[in-house]
């Protein structure tokens, strides 16, 4: 809590707590989109109780010049229009920051703090002023709390007033009392407070090619363009969003354009073990098909997610993870699902597992999958989580290249069988420990019998040890042969020669490399690996054996990636240190530096060549 | 034991198809199940209704989930592509093939423990989808690849092997599948093939789901005295009330039947569904109506067999989903994939 000192432009973050369901999140997405069209790196966290109205809701934007906008949890500014949360919002406030609020209503003095600065505007009484009815009052205070802070922070007023016109152009009405809302909390502010704070925002150009887009609306487009024709799911959240994404984008984009009617199936399954089930259908009978859900459908489909790795049936399946155990914390976010997702199911199974970082890759990951799915004819899993799958983060626009075509495996059709001697289903021909499948409806030669009880090498049943061995022998063959194909690796090289290593996946790419840098202004050099699928690449063994030490990041309670480098990478325990962040919030670069820091410092107790003489947000 | 083939030597007198196919071409592999057991009946009278009907057999997807019943798609149809699933969740596979590709003609053999136990909501909501398949529910009251537990279609007072008596009310797939909206519900005995072919054939003709519930008597754990799902207490109860006979769209209609009250249903195929009400003003068109009835004939101790509902007129899941009539698993990448282009103006709403 170290009062900032240098000069602030582009470089705060900010809080603003609301009553769900009160319309404040259209208000906070356009401030935070005005900002991104600005050119200024920003970020967006939607923190969101598992309710649908009337309980305290939060959301974060963090602005960094260099592009640093993991989640923090120091805030120079907190819009404080939830009394019933002031307590806890005004103590988040770093020193020398200001709070907010609806001054209609005293503050209760007790809340008052000596080192922050509070800024009352009577928003209610505005409104009450401004707009009749009941209901427009409530929205209309949130976009008033935008035009304040659009004078406040220096936000440029002209673009927040064309995205609101893109927004309702239709609707005159509406667009003409959010312009009210908006001129009249912006000239309340510039009328009655010193504007703008010492936070405040400038026009830059760092974000040129990128877009603002959220993880489950890129990962929908992913299955669209990769040519996926089933999607069966059962509502969980944090990943519903991604279905009605993929059926938006449908009701679009695969449309027959001579008779109407679609190019997809869209199943709403009566639950997760459904949903798994079809998907499987629709695979084995040659359709791309996936599902999304998060840990508990996961729970739900382990059992033919079993059947899909014995019997070899293609499958995509995004996990939008969030707090576990049983139904947690629904709305947060964490990593705790790899174990169960690398090892899903009964018996001995290992699958293949996607981890995009960020919106760009559940895109590009996406494609992947299905490639993967049908190469390795097995289930293939594409692990985002909530902060990536809900909020919308800045990344470089999406691209295709239109000459790419599915990878859709080694399937004989009925030509292809007229060729064949003998077809058998399991029979490793070719040595890569893929076997050839055929598609039901081809020819009588292809039929074989798809089961998830003992088989042999030819398809037949079989409770023979030998037989089944040499089956199981070959499947741990051909998923380890997967670690060539995974998206590769991620390495961030520290700026000077490095002893110290760190490895995190997915969404904590961002708070580790802005630990990384923080730790360079330390003295502390680290590379950074960050690995992108399951089985591992090679030079995740590679990385952790070319450092002295090796950090790895987990955003789960047990260390899920540490204990999966030392059982499935062969890293040597004693050269990993693992640093956890569980808590339901995204990794902020605190929690990354405090623990190499607290290890460096136990290792051997000298004083970094730096201290920290400021604190960046 | 692995896998028993059956010797593929065809005697040149044996009856072919239009296909030019015996009906030894729409068998499967030796079945393993204990001699004398219904299922095996249902078999044959499945291999009977396929080839009647001129279906290629690798034009079939059969589908099964696990037990006894689940073994049988192994013993027929061995030109087609089969699936075992795991326990009860037979439905969701096949709604997926289905989904994928519609053009294929289904199949799904369960059994009592599958159905209506642990797949119960699987078997509803695969009627509310109203997958086009034809769902065979061999029914024999008890679990006979654990050896003799009851099942939920077991009756009250009926008794295992060991002389307990069951005590809950049993779930009947046929009043449950009228009471959910399924447009094809039909009941039969193992053994009266001459009832079961024609609604087997009826049965894959029907544009949606059709559920034959198959009264199929576990000859090891539930044929003896006491036991109301044994062949003895079947052939006592069974009451036929509606008798059904299939007629293929290309063959004339003449009638074999020459008393009673007879009626026909077109098909979606354009094939015809004969049936004489045996039951005085039985109606298998009105579902309120024959859900009453069968309620009271089953009160009676009576089990009434035959065609007990039909509705054609019924959207099926790719009517419901609006999907295209080519099959979705064979469609050009150039109709699926929007391309760059499009990649682009959807990204100028994320700017």
């Amino acid at each position: 809590m170290t009062r900032p000192t240098q000069d602030r432009t582009n470089r705060f973050a900010f809080k603003i707590a609301t009553v769900n369901g009160t319309g404040s999140a259209s208000a906070n997405t356009l401030l935070r989109q005005a900002i991104f069209r600005m050119g200024i790196p920003v970020s967006g966290k939607n923190l969101f109780p598992s309710n649908i109205q009337g309980l305290p809701t939060w959301y974060e934007i963090r602005v960094n010049a260099d592009g640093h906008v993991a989640r923090t949890p120091r805030f120079d500014l907190m819009v404080a229009m939830n009394p019933a949360s002031y307590a806890r919002d005004i103590a988040e406030v770093v020193s020398g920051g200001w709070v907010l609020y609806d001054s209609t209503r005293p503050l209760d003095r007790s809340l008052l703090r000596d080192d922050v600065t509070f800024l009352g505007i009577p928003f209610a009484a505005l409104c009450a002023e401004k707009f009749a009815g009941v209901r427009e009052r409530i929205l209309m205070k949130n976009i008033m709390y935008v035009g304040a802070l659009t004078a406040l922070l220096g936000v440029e007023l002209d673009v927040v007033r064309a995205l609101l016109s893109e927004t309702y152009g239709r609707k005159q009405a509406l667009l003409d009392s959010n312009y009210t809302a908006i001129d009249v909390g912006y000239e309340h502010a510039r009328a009655h407070l010193a504007c703008p704070l010492p936070i405040r925002l400038e026009r830059m150009d760092a974000l040129a090619d990128h877009i603002l887009v959220d993880g489950n609306t890129a990962a929908a487009l992913g299955c669209l363009f990769a040519g996926a024709t089933v999607a069966a799911w059962y509502p969980i959240t944090p990943s519903t969003s991604m279905i009605e994404a993929f059926s938006s984008f449908a009701a679009k984009y695969r449309k027959d354009p001579a008779s109407g009617k679609r190019r997809v199936a869209i199943l709403q399954a009566e639950d997760e073990l459904a949903a798994a089930g079809m998907v499987l259908g629709a695979t084995w009978n040659g359709a791309r098909a996936f599902t999304a859900t998060s840990g508990p459908g996961i729970s739900l489909m382990s059992e033919f997610i079993g059947l899909a790795y014995y019997a070899e049936i293609p499958g995509v399946f995004f996990d939008v993870q969030r707090v576990g155990p049983s139904t947690g914390m629904p709305t947060r976010t964490q990593q705790g699902d790899l174990l169960s997702i690398v090892y899903a199911s009964h018996g001995d199974t290992k699958h293949i597992a996607l981890v995009p970082a960020d919106p760009h890759e559940c895109f590009t990951h996406a494609v992947a999958a299905f490639d993967l799915a049908e190469r390795f004819q097995t289930p293939v899993f594409v692990v985002s989580d909530l902060d990536i799958g809900m909020n919308d983060w800045v990344v470089p626009r999406l691209r295709w290249d239109d000459t790419y075509r599915p990878d859709r495996g080694k399937v004989l059709d009925a030509a292809a069988l007229e060729r064949v001697e003998k077809f058998s289903r399991y029979l490793d021909s070719d040595g890569d420990g893929i076997p050839y499948r055929t598609l039901p409806g081809q020819s009588a030669k292809g039929a074989f019998f798809t089961r998830g009880s003992g088989h042999d090498r030819f398809g037949r049943y079989t409770e023979d040890p030998p037989a089944y061995a040499d089956v199981m022998e070959r499947l741990a063959r051909k998923i380890e042969n997967a670690a060539a194909h995974v998206p590769a690796s991620e390495h961030i090289p520290a700026a000077a020669p490095a002893t110290v290593g760190l490895i995190a996946i997915g969404s904590s790419r961002r708070a580790v490399i802005e630990a990384q840098a923080r730790l360079a202004e330390l003295g502390i050099h680290a590379d950074f690996l960050r690995p992108c699928g399951f089985p591992f690449a090679p030079d995740v063994a590679g990385f952790i054996a070319a450092h002295d030490i090796t950090f790895v990041v987990d955003q789960n309670r047990d260390a899920q990636l540490h204990h999966l480098l030392i059982m499935e990478a062969g890293a040597p325990r004693e050269k990993l240190h693992s640093i956890t962040h569980f808590g339901g919030y995204p990794l902020p670069a605190d929690a990354v530096v405090d623990g190499v820091l607290a290890a460096v410092q136990a290792a051997a107790p000298v004083e970094p060549r730096r201290r920290i003489v400021e604190v960046h947000s | 034991m692995t896998y028993i083939a059956k010797p593929r030597v065809h005697h040149p007198s044996l009856p072919k198809n239009a296909l030019g196919l015996t009906r030894r071409d729409y068998e499967g592999s030796m079945s393993t199940l204990c001699a004398g057991c219904g299922h095996d009946s249902v078999t044959a009278a499945i291999i009977e209704a396929f080839w009647r009907l001129e279906i290629p057999p690798h034009r079939v997807a059969k589908l099964s989930g696990i037990g006894c019943s689940a073994k049988t798609p192994t013993y027929f149809l061995g030109g087609a592509h089969g699936f075992n699933a795991v326990h009860g969740r037979m439905p969701a596979i096949a709604s997926g093939a289905a989904a994928a590709n519609r053009e294929l003609t289904y199949i799904g053999v369960s059994g009592d423990g599958d159905s209506l136990s642990i797949g119960l909501g699987q078997l509803c909501h695969a009627i509310r989808r109203n997958v086009d398949m034809l769902y065979v529910l061999e029914n024999n009251g008890v679990y006979g690849l654990t050896k003799g537990q009851f099942s939920a279609s077991a009756e009250i007072g009926s008794k295992t092997k060991r002389g307990e008596a069951n005590r809950q009310a049993p779930i009947d797939p046929v009043l449950l599948a009228i009471s959910l909206g399924a447009t094809f519900v039909a009941r039969s005995f193992s053994g009266d093939k001459a009832q079961l072919v024609p609604l087997l054939e009826a049965g894959i003709a029907h544009k949606g789901f059709a559920l034959i519930d198959v009264i199929s008597p576990c000859v090891t754990f539930n044929d003896h005295e006491g036991s109301t799902r044994s062949y003895q207490a079947t052939r006592e109860r069974d009451v036929e009330i509606v008798s059904a006979d299939f007629v293929p769209p290309a063959e004339e209609i003449t009638s074999s039947y020459t008393m009673g009250d007879v009626a026909h249903v077109t098909m979606h195929d354009g094939s015809m569904l004969r049936f004489r009400r045996v039951a005085d003003g039985y109606d298998p068109t009105d579902r309120d109506a024959a859900w009453a009835y069968i309620q009271a004939r089953q009160a009676a101790g009576e089990v009434p067999t035959g065609l007990l509902f039909v509705d054609t007129s019924v959207p099926d899941m790719h009517d419901l989903l609006e999907t295209v009539e080519a099959p979705l698993n064979v469609l050009p990448f150039e109709e699926l994939c929007p391309g760059a282009a499009v990649l682009d103006s959807i990204q100028a709403r994320w700017v």
